[in-house]
């Protein structure tokens, strides 16, 4: 039983991730018609938000350290710390949440841009060349901030509250599970983003013809409505859904600049897997294939299935495509052809 | 050259609208026209067969004149072909070809290991094994068509990649990668006497290594891109035209698609297990992450950056691709200096400093420039502005005068 809610928690984390970043996937594809190969990258892009906020709160001076009599230490305290005292200290602490304050204003921008400069003009081109063109942007990016940051994965540390593991068996009145502290938070805040999106979508008149668009977008253009403008809209918020996601994992998994290629493909899947363009889908998948993955990672399970943790995802896939093509709640219609 | 290349690359496009009728003609008919060539197809053939051969001699000035360039041209020409039959022909866009040039080089170094360190052999398992192995992926794949085949292929290929890393490391020995050792069996080289040499991959005797490597590809080129032009213009390269045109119609007419598109996929797959046979008969070492997707990425890239759907293509492709590697690869602040030393000083720090990150380690940055310009500005890929310049000149100069071909283009 332990172990059992321990792999789910596992799972919760990452599929809060494949579930944030299918969602994104699902939008654009669902309103634009688009096939964004870009969309890991844009998640890699916000994680290096996170990084690059963090590197600017710590700048820092080098001073002699007092404390080390017996030769000369020097350490770094961050210019913050100098300046603001224990307020300093504390921004400097709780950076990574604070980089969201950075990395909304970016990725919109770099959603806005990207859909500017080269999505809208693929709108009428088939998904092969939208594949082809968005991967060929994902390179860039990538490369882009290999060039700035360089090839290996940089650490970074959670706000150190919410740094240790947390009791979360009392919860359920059960002793001995203990759990990371920040995954649990990773995982609230990924329900949290998705339930403004969801209510977005739902309450505001913007998200109903954002709705209607992707129930049938021809004839939201008929009626005389400005879809190119709404597109770019739709475009910055799923940019920003995805770098949230990134923002918020580099506490998880050290960010390195391929870091979005490697969820790329699984967002991918994930998205197929709920159904292309269905949003409820692309959740719900993603948080399944994240527990289904913790769970085959299990050493009972790999000592019956060898290798199975490194497989379970592409399976799931491929069995769920051959036995409801269109996916876990695709809707009739979507990507037949 | 470009002119027959043309002529006959409408030839699918013609036919297209009366295939249905056509078609229906006994299967004999395919048969026949795959033994019977046109002259014009002789004639592509036996230039192309010169241009590869020749490639020593006339790529020397841009500095690809040795022969392992020339064998990674040859290789990934093939491999490309290949690509192009099932992608080019029938539109099917398959994420997961990588899969099968892995397959196909484990199984060549397998066959070093066990059999003969002789090539033909080792190139045949190969290419069974490509063949099967795309056999079983296809079956599956094929059920779904568009983004969900390319989804599909895509997680077979990183299953194939992810086992060959954990699980299978008995066959793929893992990280390390598959090599060829002294103490291997070599059952039938022991038989007939073959002293195992150096573990060098040989033919008859004949070591294939540097020129006579490169040549042995070559041959291999040039027979791939003849039977990729029966193909093409058998009834099957037809229907496969046909597909990709329309397959709704193609289904309504009666025809059941699947088979022929699992025929593409096949020989697509033994196309790319040569390749990777190929590839260990260059240097008998097998790794999994020949099967990783940025692999599958690479051909795709090929065959676009040459030209969809056209002959030779992706054979330019390829070449022009791994030239550009070569090339921007082992570029680094020291030649870009030397390159740009008839610049003032000054100017020629800037240059350094604007171009440097795309060299060298920044080559992947390039390529994935190159990749976006060539599907935005130039979908039909090289040979799309190929036919744009040629048609230009004909127009300029009153039409009749068939343009002399730009040499097969290695640029």
């Amino acid at each position: 039983m332990d172990a059992i809610i321990l792999q789910i928690l596992n799972g919760l984390d990452k599929g809060g991730a494949y579930a944030l970043i299918a969602l994104g996937l699902t939008l654009i594809f669902g309103t634009l018609g688009v096939v964004n190969f870009a969309h890991g990258a844009l998640f890699m892009l916000g994680a290096f938000c996170s990084v690059t906020f963090v590197r600017i709160l710590t700048i820092s001076e080098r001073v002699r350290d007092e404390s080390v009599t017996f030769f000369e230490a020097y350490k770094e305290i961050p210019y913050l710390e100098i300046w603001y005292g224990d307020a300093g200290k504390a921004i400097v602490a709780w950076a990574v949440p604070l980089s969201i304050l950075l990395a909304v204003p970016v990725m919109l921008l770099v959603g806005f841009a990207m859909e500017r400069g080269l999505i809208r003009f693929f709108y009428k081109r088939s998904h092969a060349e939208q594949i082809l063109v968005t991967f060929g942007l994902a390179i860039v990016l990538q490369e882009i901030v290999k060039y700035f940051f360089g090839a290996n994965p940089i650490p970074i540390t959670a706000p150190p509250a919410l740094a240790g593991s947390a009791d979360i068996g009392a919860l359920f009145g059960l002793p001995n599970i203990s759990y990371p502290m920040w995954r649990i938070v990773y995982f609230l805040f990924s329900l949290a983003v998705i339930a403004v999106v969801f209510a977005f979508l739902q309450l505001t008149t913007f998200g109903m013809v954002v709705r209607a668009g992707m129930a049938d977008r021809e004839t939201v253009g008929l009626l005389g409505i400005n879809i190119g403008r709404k597109f770019t809209i739709v475009f910055g918020i799923a940019a920003v859904v995805a770098g949230l996601a990134g923002v918020m994992y580099t506490p998880i998994l050290a960010p390195n600049y391929h870091l979005g290629m490697e969820f790329l493909v699984l967002s991918f899947v994930v998205v197929v897997v709920g159904g292309m363009g269905s949003l409820v889908g692309a959740v719900f998948a993603g948080f399944l294939l994240g527990i289904l993955q913790s769970f085959a990672s299990m050493t009972e399970v790999k000592a019956i299935f060898p290798g199975i943790d490194q497989i379970i995802i592409y399976l799931v896939a491929v069995v769920i495509l051959l036995v409801r093509p269109r996916g876990l709640m695709g809707r009739r219609g979507v990507m037949e052809a | 050259m470009s002119q027959s290349v043309m002529t006959s690359q409408e030839n699918p496009g013609e036919g297209m609208g009366e295939s249905p009728a056509e078609s229906h003609a006994p299967r004999g008919d395919g048969m026949r026209g795959f033994l019977a060539s046109s002259r014009s197809d002789w004639l592509l053939v036996a230039v192309f067969a010169a241009a590869i051969l020749t490639m020593p001699i006339w790529l020397a000035p841009i500095g690809a004149g040795y022969p392992d360039i020339l064998q990674k041209f040859a290789i990934f020409g093939i491999f490309a072909l290949g690509f192009n039959i099932l992608f080019g022909f029938s539109g099917y866009l398959s994420f997961g070809h990588a899969a099968f040039l892995g397959a196909g080089s484990y199984a060549a170094v397998w066959m070093f290991k066990l059999l003969s360190m002789n090539a033909l052999i080792a190139l045949a398992f190969a290419i069974v094994v490509g063949g099967v192995f795309a056999l079983l992926i296809g079956f599956v794949s094929l059920r779904r068509s568009g983004i969900y085949f390319s989804i599909l292929t895509l997680a077979f290929a990183q299953m194939s990649y992810n086992l060959a890393y954990s699980v299978l490391t008995p066959i793929t020995n893992g990280e390390t990668g598959l090599q060829v050792t002294i103490s291997d069996p070599r059952v039938l080289d022991a038989m007939f006497g073959g002293v195992a040499r150096r573990g060098v991959p040989e033919l008859f005797g004949m070591e294939l290594q540097g020129w006579p490597g490169f040549y042995f590809s070559a041959v291999l080129l040039i027979l791939a891109f003849f039977l990729t032009l029966r193909i093409r213009n058998s009834t099957f390269g037809l229907m496969l035209f046909a597909i990709k045109s329309n397959q709704n119609r193609m289904n309504y007419t009666g025809f059941a698609t699947r088979p022929y598109l699992l025929a593409a996929f096949v020989i697509s797959g033994m196309y790319a297990g040569l390749a990777g046979g190929l590839l260990a008969v260059t240097d008998p070492l097998a790794g999994a992450d020949r099967m990783q997707w940025t692999a599958s990425g690479e051909v795709v890239l090929m065959t676009i950056l040459g030209g969809v759907g056209t002959l030779l293509g992706p054979v330019i492709g390829a070449a022009v691709m791994k030239y550009l590697e070569q090339i921007f690869s082992s570029f680094n602040e020291g030649v870009l200096h030397r390159t740009f030393d008839f610049l003032p000083t000054g100017l020629q720090d800037f240059m350094v400093a604007i171009t440097s990150p795309f060299v060298g380690e920044g080559w992947q940055l390039t390529l994935g420039l190159l990749f976006m310009i060539v599907v935005i500005f130039l979908p039909g890929g090289i040979m799309e502005g190929v036919r744009r310049i040629a048609s230009r000149f004909r127009s300029g100069r009153g039409g009749a005068s068939p343009t002399p071909a730009p040499a097969g283009g290695g640029h």
